[in-house]
């Protein structure tokens, strides 16, 4: 208790504080508190995985009941996860904000919200009292939508802003219409009030309750087709919040279907069946779409989506495994879930890290104008590449990992008993290697394009490498992508904890030391290839130490007047690909024909537009806003009729009762007659 | 130290493969042809051969070669030997397998595009879009083998394959002619793309390759025997019947080698290249046969009928 008590006061000292410092001591005062608070934090959540157990309970009133302070195995994974990403991000947003340093009231405005980010997401984890749930929740939506809308300046970004904040409150409708329907019937506030509901009713309902708390979490998951913020938020933010937004605050919708889950009790075959669809589809879109993106920011964007969708399978086949009681799928696949959770939140938050230092440097993330950063930051380069070797799922990185474990939970599960599972089964095998051939295709496309070559436009001032202070965190985080890569059978023994929860004893007795023996052999296997990689170079070193080595230009196919236009764009490289998609997503080109005797200058766009967002988002906006617009004559802007509206609306209010009696009298008085 | 009999044996027959594949066609078109060791002498003479980078390129360019033959070297430790398991063998090898192959697919790659040549930019694009689309054939192709002997290595796989049936049969056949295909596309060779072919715009691989040099390129182009001896150590492990002695089996897996390379040798023969834009299909096709494969599985299961 004393504990909470603790971050709650640093978080409040922080927040105030931060306003009155000058802009470095912001930064530093902001790290600190992000610091403590996550330490202390972690500590629970690490005793917790050992064994102990966390829980408090106090009472907050009349109206909110009794308030539960809890941790268990699952919140401290995510606690743990979420910890760390945040540390990274408020390191290396200290950095990327150096250049807004003569802006203190933004600064201030932005260091507050991100403390108190935190601290919501801690407090969601913590907190096993519906309705203070939803408080916290709110306080997370409201500081991440003050985070993104850093650059307030610009129309874009207050329009994703917007469109994040009314997404998210849509969500938190859902959330609050599922939050209502328990208490309603149970009249608590309880977490576990859901369980006693839901053993209290049928299945059908059970899984109708479900499905309205799911449609809320999955907004801020961004499973397809609730996922329409997402590619428009990321892209608007400054790059350590996107790192955060696409590291943890979407995680947080993962959490509360993981939450769900363990609460509500329905058929588990029918909820593993929908989420793996759903799972499915929102994968293999989410990559589709991310391979058309000529935003590096966006392109990132849509592979969140993409990995939502990974961890979602996993979460989909767990619950198959629970509902026909295969234990040994049920363990690999929410172990995959979660461990592709803390994946992503590693590799998706360098990824965004690095693409914010290469906005620093050159001042835009067209990947059509860059090439050839590899140069001048070598190591942005690296981590980049480090990232998107991970995010594509290859060993020895860490993605390999929990995809390794979906993929061995999936072929394990083959062999049933009933054939609708078999070709489900063969149809998310499907679904996978689809995602990952994609993700190959698309993060070929982002390092090739954006740091190979040379560059495509010419970029007017001087960049350089960032200093250490930058990369620091990028490091910190490579780190826990190689150790995962190459060691992952320590973290299965982790992820025992919150999985444990999932499943009873007996199951995950026969299926961790099972797993723990194939990890082993992931492990040696991912050291081979790094051995074998040394092993070819060093000799090749060797080898060649006496030959002649020449530098000339590149082969240009006898043509020798050689321009950076002249290398492969990002649209020609996805161009084969887009003919294939041609008939499932929207691609729009806007080309200018000569046709004129004398040429003048021409150009050519394409963009990509979101099919589901058009016919979901979009349209319907337009008709209702068609609609509404009919009615504009009522807003004329002169006070007098705002007064008139008040008075009709009073009046009509006092008679509405008198009319109503009136009619009723006199209907009563015609009965008499 | 038996488990490595699969890979010393690879590793030989990767000497002679393009060897065989050349005499092949050199037949086929009424020449005498060269020796079947030429293709090695020419790699051997390369790797002594100095070398020539772009001055675009960065580092990558000069690591990527050695990662991809780290990539397929790592991959054949893989494969079993009629009952004896690979040097590593686990639950799932196979999706380590393919996703390993990935890794120097994807460092191939931009290896091509960090010359800054729209050339080569060309053939990475295409490299990476046939790939992502021959991929899930693989996967189809043993899952159905994992539903059908259920074990989920390649070890165990084929140590439990064995063909009873008429259905089996017709299995066993679209299963080896889904690998050839595979080998074929995944080192493009012929309906896909064409190695010997003169002009850089309907390449694939070779123009992938176009600014490598020396020691390099020997690297790449042993890969490419490598990977086809891989294949082809698939391939043969249909036909090892587990009970066999090593003098039976040695030479099955040699003779299914030579078989292989035969096979390549002819299809390039008689085989025209397609058209860039039929690829995509028909490399997609290759996934619907090995979902045929995955209805004649569940045939034979007796889970449909």
């Amino acid at each position: 208790m004393t504990y909470c008590i603790l971050i709650i006061i640093t978080t409040l000292i922080t927040v105030l504080l931060i306003p009155f410092l000058d802009s470095k001591q912001k930064g530093n005062v902001a790290v600190l508190g992000v610091l403590i608070n996550s330490i202390i934090s972690s500590v629970i959540a690490i005793q917790v995985l050992l064994g102990q157990t966390f829980e408090y309970s106090f009472y907050g009133g009349f109206i909110f009941g009794s308030i539960i302070l809890k941790v268990d195995a699952l919140s401290a994974w995510f606690i743990l996860l979420m910890n760390f990403t945040s540390i990274t991000a408020i390191l290396y947003g200290v950095q990327y904000l150096k250049v807004y340093q003569n802006q203190r009231a933004r600064l201030s405005m932005h260091y507050g919200s991100f403390l108190l980010n935190h601290f919501a997401m801690i407090g969601i984890y913590f907190l096993h009292n519906l309705l203070a749930f939803l408080c916290v929740w709110e306080l997370m939506a409201i500081s991440a939508f003050l985070l993104v809308i850093f650059e307030h300046h610009k129309m874009e970004t207050i329009k994703a802003g917007m469109n994040y904040l009314i997404q998210s409150h849509v969500s938190v409708v859902f959330i609050m219409l599922g939050i209502i329907w328990v208490s309603f019937n149970t009249g608590s506030f309880v977490f576990s009030a859901i369980s006693q509901y839901s053993l209290s009713v049928s299945n059908p309902i059970s899984f109708l309750l479900f499905l309205c708390f799911f449609a809320g979490f999955a907004i801020k998951a961004g499973f397809v087709p609730f996922h329409t913020w997402l590619p428009h938020a990321h892209p608007a933010a400054p790059a350590h919040i996107s790192g955060l937004m696409s590291g943890v605050i979407i995680k947080l919708g993962i959490y509360g279907i993981l939450r769900m889950l363990l609460l509500i009790n329905a058929n588990f075959l029918i909820i593993g069946i929908f989420i793996l669809i759903i799972s499915v589809i929102s994968g293999v879109y989410g990559v589709m779409l991310a391979i058309l993106q000529h935003n590096l920011k966006r392109l990132l964007a849509y592979h969140s989506i993409e990995n939502i969708g990974i961890i979602g399978i996993g979460i989909g086949i767990g619950c198959i495994g629970k509902g026909i009681g295969n234990d040994f799928l049920q363990f690999a696949g929410f172990a995959g879930a979660l461990l592709h959770t803390l994946n992503h939140s590693l590799f998706k938050s360098l990824l965004f890290y690095a693409a914010g230092t290469v906005y620093q440097a050159v001042h835009t993330v067209q990947i059509e104008q860059l090439g050839g950063l590899i140069k001048k930051m070598p190591h942005t380069a690296i981590l980049f590449l480090i990232g998107s070797l991970a995010i594509c799922g290859l060993p020895p990185f860490n993605g390999f990992v929990s995809e390794f474990l979906i993929y061995s939970g999936l072929f394990g599960a083959i062999n049933n008993n009933q054939l609708s599972f078999t070709i489900l089964i063969i149809s998310s095998i499907f679904g996978l290697v689809l995602i990952g051939g994609l993700a190959l295709f698309c993060f070929t496309k982002a390092f090739g394009i954006v740091f190979l070559g040379t560059a495509r436009n010419h970029h007017p001032h001087n960049y350089e490498e960032p200093g250490t202070a930058t990369l620091f965190p990028k490091y910190m985080i490579v780190v826990f992508i190689l150790v995962i890569g190459l060691l992952p059978q320590l973290f299965i023994r982790v992820i025992n904890g919150p999985v444990s929860m999932f499943q009873d004893e007996s199951g995950l007795n026969q299926s961790l030391p099972k797993l723990i023996n194939t990890m082993q052999m992931v492990s040696l296997a991912s050291t081979a290839i790094l051995i074998f990689a040394f092993g070819v170079y060093f000799i090749k070193k060797q080898f060649t130490r006496k030959a002649v080595i020449n530098f000339s230009p590149t082969w240009g196919c006898g043509y020798d007047v050689v321009s950076p236009k002249l290398q492969y764009t990002a649209g020609s490289y996805a161009r084969s690909f887009e003919k294939l998609v041609k008939p499932i997503i929207n691609i729009h080109k806007h080309e200018g024909r000569i046709n004129t005797i004398v040429p003048h200058p021409v150009g050519f766009a394409s963009h990509v537009s979101d099919k589901i967002e058009t016919n979901l988002i979009s349209t319907p906006i337009m008709h209702l806003r068609g609609f509404v617009g009919k009615f504009t004559f009522l807003q004329n802007g002169s006070v007098q009729f705002y007064v008139l509206y008040g008075v009709v609306f009073i009046l009509i209010a006092i008679t509405i009762p008198f009319l109503i009696n009136s009619a009723f009298f006199i209907f009563e008085l015609f009965k008499q007659l | 130290m038996i488990n490595a009999l699969c890979l010393l044996l690879i590793l030989i027959s990767s000497l002679f493969f393009s060897g065989i594949v050349i005499r092949t066609k050199s037949v086929f078109s009424g020449r005498k042809g060269p020796g079947i060791f030429l293709p090695i002498k020419d790699i051997w003479r390369l790797l002594r051969k100095g070398s020539v980078y772009s001055e675009t390129s960065s580092f990558v360019f000069q690591i990527a070669p050695s990662i991809y033959l780290a990539s397929v070297l790592m991959a054949i430790l893989f494969i079993p030997f009629g009952n004896i398991p690979g040097l590593i063998s686990f639950n799932g090898d196979f999706v380590f397998f393919a996703y390993v192959l990935a890794l120097g697919k994807f460092f191939s790659i931009i290896g091509a595009l960090d010359t800054g040549s729209s050339f080569e930019g060309m053939g990475a694009s295409r490299e990476a879009l046939y790939s992502m689309l021959v991929e899930p054939a693989f996967f189809i192709l043993m899952g159905s083998f994992a539903l059908f002997t259920g074990h989920t290595s390649f070890a165990e796989i084929f140590a439990t394959l064995h063909f009873g049936s008429y259905i089996s049969y017709a299995i066993g056949v679209l299963a080896t002619f889904v690998l050839v295909i595979i080998a074929m596309v995944e080192n493009s060779r012929m309906p896909v793309d064409d190695p010997k072919t003169h002009l850089e715009l309907t390449m694939v691989h070779e123009v992938m390759i176009l600014d490598n040099s020396g020691f390099d390129l020997g690297l790449i182009l042993h890969t490419t025997n490598l990977k086809f001896a891989m294949y082809g150590a698939i391939i043969a492990n249909f036909f090892l019947t587990p009970n066999y002695e090593w003098y039976y089996s040695v030479p099955i897996f040699i003779g299914a080698q030579f078989l292989f390379a035969v096979v390549v040798g002819t299809i390039e023969s008689f085989e025209a290249r397609f058209r860039m834009n039929h690829n995509p299909q028909f490399i997609f096709m290759l996934t619907s046969i090995s979902l045929l494969i995955f209805m004649g599985v569940l045939l034979m299961l007796g889970k449909i009928i």
